[in-house]
């Protein structure tokens, strides 16, 4: 019989009642995980005894928390002290973080219990996770098409019910494009919402940790145990944090659903435009008023951001030089010796976009490159501070199709592009939820929704009501030993 | 925006990267088609307009300066590559 996880409710409620033990849903997750992962390539490391002996510890105490014996899983490039953390980089192949990444200790502090880490592109650089260099991770809805990335072995590992929830990291839609390819709720909070303390830097200016879930409530579980303030993040806000939970259900009648008039459709499948224009009725059949916005520096996104991240990543990738840590490769001399071990340490893609950074800021090409990039980006942050006036939350297509096949997308260029709707609300700091809007040629796709800084209260509100009256479950996809 | 092998030789040489000729090929005409894609934004006017390096106006964060534990000796060289047990080893810097 094949073993799945319910969701992040089911299992708390089940505890809270004390008909099941912590280690029950640790048992179970580890059988649905050996069960299905051989085929999904989700997980990159699994410690089953180790999550055992977590999980009975915690058989005795009480559930004082919505996280209690709640198994998850964390993409790998969030540090876990004593336990590997590769960023799926050889360069990382053997790394051990003598520390923990804070969102990692909170939810150790509420008793929830990690079962994994899992797959993603190398440093979070890439759109399937086939950049990873351990494994390829399937979308659990059609093995031969990715899931998506960065964090595509968390999304698949919620998607196929190995775990309840899972955190993955969003630089430029890294948790919005694997959660609408794989059918799950993800979650990019605003920028400084959440600690990035112990997240592998990429992109420090646009990096943020969020949530993968099976349904929006169950983000809103998630991002409240996540969110605050961290003195060990100097860039995390110094603000109160929301209550997500409680008025999630609350009606959005009244509400402005901004529908973007200007938005790039360069290679917009028509099924999903489709699908995004039903999920617009169905929000405004549920009390919303839907209002046209423009952004119209939107299409400059894609180029802004692959000069800007790439700039971070260059600088933010320096560190791995085999000195103090990581892999290290043989020199004569110094200099030969840092050469090797980033040139073997390092995959393809991550190289490229180390290059195009390193291109972007050097001497004579700074102006040209970096500079206008930057003020690219206060445009397009200019832009939804305009179209906020007019709007709460603002709708398009979380990806422009829905899962590509391996190999599809050879071209980086073209793998890109694929993030063009993604990559603004990064580049402005806000908010974006992605929930599943519909099947497409049998494969998941999503709605995006972003909101104004900070008010991923309302953003999760909208979500919540369309989820509740879209008219569908999305089917459990139907993964067989 | 052409970027030939040999500029893609010195920017591996600025990052740190040893590329092989035939990473050195491939690599030329990708940097290429991605620069060339990027030069979309020179057309658009942006005098005055003030670069962004942030989302969040946060500006010098302190915190009260206050010693505390870091890491020990040991934990520290838990994953160096190379060490004497004491400080981490790496080829000689100096010509002596």
């Amino acid at each position: 019989m094949k073993v799945t996880m319910p969701t992040v409710k089911e299992v708390y409620n089940s505890l809270w009642r004390r008909e099941t033990k912590p280690s029950d849903w640790a048992q179970r997750s580890l059988l649905a995980i050996r069960g299905m992962d051989k085929q999904i390539g989700a997980f990159l490391t699994v410690e089953e005894d180790q999550v055992m002996a977590n999980a009975r510890r915690l058989d005795d105490a009480k559930s004082n928390h919505r996280m209690f014996g709640v198994p998850f899983a964390l993409k790998d490039n969030i540090c876990t002290a004593g336990q590997k953390t590769t960023a799926a980089s050889r360069i990382l192949e053997n790394y051990i973080p003598p520390y923990s990444a804070t969102v990692y200790q909170r939810l150790l502090d509420q008793s929830a219990v990690l079962m994994g880490k899992t797959n993603l592109d190398e440093f979070a650089m890439g759109s399937s996770t086939e950049n990873s260099a351990y494994q390829k991770t399937r979308n659990p809805y059609n093995l031969e098409r990715v899931p998506g990335g960065s964090s595509g072995g968390s999304a698949a590992a919620v998607a196929a019910g190995m775990v309840p929830f899972a955190l993955g990291s969003d630089t430029g839609g890294s948790i919005r494009q694997p959660a609408a390819y794989c059918g799950v709720v993800g979650l990019k909070p605003t920028y400084g919402r959440v600690s990035r303390y112990g997240l592998i830097a990429f992109a420090s200016s646009l990096d943020q940790i969020g949530p993968f879930t099976r349904n929006v409530e169950d983000a809103a579980f998630v991002l409240q145990a996540i969110s605050g303030h961290d003195p060990m993040d100097s860039t995390s806000a110094p603000m109160d944090v929301d209550d997500y939970v409680t008025h999630i259900g609350d009606s959005i009648k009244g509400l402005r659903v901004g529908v973007v008039t200007d938005a790039a459709t360069d290679g917009l499948h028509p099924g999903v435009q489709e699908a995004v224009d039903k999920a617009v009725q169905v929000l405004a059949q549920a009390g919303a008023e839907v209002v046209e916005v423009s952004l119209p520096h939107s299409v400059y996104a894609v180029a802004t951001y692959y000069l800007v991240a790439p700039a971070e990543a260059s600088s933010n990738l320096a560190r791995y030089d085999g000195v103090r840590y990581g892999r290290r490769a043989a020199g004569e001399s110094l200099l030969e010796m840092y050469e090797r071990t980033r040139s073997e340490g390092f995959g393809l893609e991550v190289k490229r976009r180390i290059m195009i950074g390193t291109y972007a800021l050097s001497s004579g090409y700074y102006d040209a490159y970096y500079l206008r990039a930057q003020q690219m980006r206060t445009l397009i942050r200019r832009d939804y501070d305009e179209a906020f006036e007019r709007c709460d939350v603002i709708v398009t297509p979380t990806a422009p199709t829905p899962a590509f096949r391996f190999g599809e997308n050879s071209d980086p260029l073209e793998m890109y592009l694929n993030d063009l709707y993604t990559i603004p609300a990064n580049l402005a700091g806000l908010p974006g939820i992605s929930v599943p809007c519909g099947l497409v040629d049998g494969l998941p796709v999503g709605m995006q929704l972003v909101g104004k800084a900070f008010d991923e209260k309302t953003l999760l509100q909208v979500a919540h009501a369309y989820e509740k009256l879209r008219g569908f479950e999305m089917p459990q996809p139907e993964v067989t030993l | 925006m052409n970027i030939t092998e040999d500029v893609v030789k010195n920017v591996a040489k600025l990052a740190r990267l040893a590329v092989s000729e035939e990473d050195a090929q491939k690599l030329a005409p990708e940097l290429s088609e991605i620069i060339s894609y990027a030069q979309q934004l020179q057309e658009v006017d942006l005098t005055d307009v003030p670069p962004t390096s942030h989302s969040l106006s946060l500006v010098n964060v302190m915190r009260p300066d206050i010693p505390s534990a870091g890491l020990t000796r040991e934990e520290a060289l838990k994953n160096a590559p190379d060490s004497d047990g004491a400080e981490i080893r790496v080829p000689a810097v100096l010509d002596v």
